[in-house]
């Protein structure tokens, strides 16, 4: 049972600042960490391999430094990390990265799942999976709770709004991973010094790879960026003032009832 | 099956109207839906195009009828047994066809579960782009094009994308923040039946099982009212007391990341950036400081109410009303007055 899972290396969002005059954020000094719904992605691939066998390969788009989170995937255990990195493919929109990542998917060949998460911190899409199962030409499953491999088929749990559904996909299939999905697992000191010392990370760029240049990079996005702004809070906070506690409690549900919320 | 392209010097001027596309599982139609064609129904306008509203299924008369009695100009119902539910598959083969043949410029979807699974997949098959979670969405009042706006980075930045040289101009709308179609005055919606073309074999993954949720579900996401406790709970039996204010004002327990990591509550509940987003009408939030990644996941609430002993504490920024105090009195206080005025409305 062969796995891949595609990653993506996003800035800690908790610790995002952004330059309220250009409305840009400063990354200089926020730590960047492996997105956490890919992680539960890894983590699913890890446990379908030791549980039937095969490998698993993780692969990102980014620039050198994405290397770290590829070693860390290693480190939990991947077998094998590929870096899609060229100029050529900078300001891709998801419709420009899910076309790198099938072309370099179409080169990696058979494969049983594709797993993905659901979303990324910085972007919040949630689009990169679908559109890359669309243009391999495979079903997906998204919002995967729960995954079992029975013969030649998948089930998956899917999280519905409304209850949940489980679906059966025949292989080759993409997943998409939310948090339910599992507990990724911290690596061992031993497995991360490896992967840094040890283990290769393949680069390939536009010449490894069979891509359609009209349909990637800034040009080849079919969305741009029009703009981007700080929101502007345009709320008043009132700091209810009382003598004591129950008179606060009541002042405040009389604002709350005012507003027809309780 | 041949791969769709972007950027191919299409015509942009044969594609009108505005579409939207309805969500109804199980019969049951989502409130996403009514706000789709609000916001439809504004864009139409401006731009002095039709509106129309597609449904997917089959046996969804209840639906359609209720639908019919909103303001669109054309309700196109795909209607087809293997509709009936949902797939991945099924609903983008038939949208795919319907759409390159009716040609829309504009193209909305509800940003829920379903709707991010078909969009993204539509809109490669299509050839275009698309737009995730739209909080906004206007006309460039210079050339017609469409302005989507949308918070990235957990709501620490606002990104307006466009979509310039491919249609429809796609996006998926974040439930519960557009505004609700109206009803019509008098008669009812155009509907339009239409029997796309489907088969079997066009659906690879096969729908097993419909579980129902479970009932007592931690259901931070559709709550109404959020009451979410964090550090200055002090130890974990302090839950005991959010639980009885969330149960009195009818809402869900929350809790902040520091009480998850600390074990006193499970992380079903957490808020934040790496916990659940929630929106809720109120959140109420006691003894929680407010760290970037806890407001990332509640600061789209309507009505943010912050208790907190101390005075300074960031979360005092960001909320509508504040008290400053010990949540072991101000809490009890409310219960009690909450449960009281109940009473008295009851008897009134």
């Amino acid at each position: 049972m062969n796995s891949i899972v595609c990653i993506k290396q996003v800035p800690n969002t908790n610790e995002v600042r952004i330059n309220q005059e250009t409305g840009t954020l400063i990354r200089d000094g926020v730590p960047s960490i492996i997105n956490p719904d890919d992680r539960n992605a890894i983590e699913g691939a890890l446990k379908i391999k030791e549980e039937l066998g095969g490998t698993v390969t993780v692969i990102t788009m980014g620039p050198e430094q994405a290397k770290a989170a590829l070693r860390e995937a290693m480190a939990m255990g991947a077998d094998r990390a590929i870096l899609l990195s060229d100029r050529a493919f900078a300001g891709s929109d998801t419709w420009a990265t899910a076309t790198i990542l099938a072309a370099a998917l179409d080169k990696i060949g058979e494969t049983d799942l594709i797993f993905c998460g659901r979303q990324a911190i910085d972007g919040d899409t949630a689009q990169v999976g679908p559109e890359l199962a669309e243009f391999l030409d495979i079903p997906q499953v998204t919002y995967a709770k729960e995954v079992v491999v029975e013969k030649d088929k998948v089930r998956v749990t899917r999280y519905g709004e409304s209850g949940d559904y489980i679906m059966e996909a025949p292989m080759p299939v993409m997943l998409t991973a939310i948090r339910e999905l599992n507990e990724p697992r911290l690596p061992h000191v031993r497995s991360i010094i490896e992967a840094w010392e040890k283990k290769d990370i393949e680069v390939w760029t536009m010449e490894d790879l069979t891509i359609d240049p009209t349909q990637i990079g800034l040009k080849g996005s079919p969305t741009n960026v029009f703009r981007s702004f700080v929101p502007v809070r345009e709320k008043q906070s009132e700091i209810i003032q009382g003598n004591t506690p129950r008179e606060k409690a009541a002042l405040l549900l009389d604002r709350l009832s005012s507003q027809k919320l309780v | 099956m041949k791969r769709a392209k972007v950027n191919q010097g299409e015509d942009l001027q044969e594609y009108k109207d505005v579409y939207v596309i309805g969500e109804c599982l199980d019969g049951r139609l989502h409130p996403v839906t009514l706000e789709l064609m609000g916001e439809g129904r504004k864009l139409a306008n401006q731009l002095k195009r039709h509106l129309g509203v597609i449904l997917l299924g089959d046996g969804m008369d209840e639906a359609l009828e209720h639908l019919q009695d909103y303001d669109a100009d054309v309700i196109y119902h795909l209607k087809h047994p293997l509709l009936k539910d949902f797939s991945t598959e099924g609903y983008v083969k038939v949208l795919n066809d319907f759409i390159r043949g009716n040609k829309p410029e504009i193209l909305l979807i509800g940003a829920t579960s379903y709707g991010r699974d078909i969009a993204p997949r539509l809109a490669g098959r299509l050839g275009t782009g698309l737009t995730a979670d739209c909080t906004k969405l206007e006309i460039d009042p210079a050339d017609g094009k469409l302005l989507q706006t949308r918070p990235a980075f957990g709501g620490n930045l606002m990104a307006t994308i466009i979509c310039p040289k491919n249609r429809p101009q796609m996006s998926t709308v974040r439930p519960g923040v557009m505004e609700r179609a109206h009803k019509l005055a008098e008669g009812k919606a155009h509907l339009v039946t239409v029997i796309p073309e489907l088969e079997p074999k066009d659906i690879r993954v096969a729908l097993v099982e419909k579980k129902p949720p479970a009932k007592k579900q931690v259901n931070l996401i559709d709550a109404r009212v959020v009451v979410s406790g964090g550090r200055g709970l002090k130890t974990p039996e302090g839950f005991r007391l959010i639980e009885e204010l969330a149960d009195v004002l009818g809402g869900e327990v929350g809790s902040s990341r520091a009480c998850v990591d600390a074990g006193w509550i499970s992380h079903a509940h957490q808020v934040g950036q790496t916990g659940t987003t929630v929106r809720p009408e109120i959140y109420i939030a006691c003894g929680i400081s407010g760290a970037i990644q806890h407001l990332a996941g509640m600061s789209e609430a309507d009505y943010i109410v912050a208790i907190n002993k101390d005075p300074e504490a960031p979360i005092f920024n960001v909320c509508d009303y504040g008290i400053v105090g010990d949540l072991y009195e101000i809490l009890p206080a409310m219960i009690e007055d909450y449960r009281k005025r109940k009473e008295e409305a009851n008897h009134a």
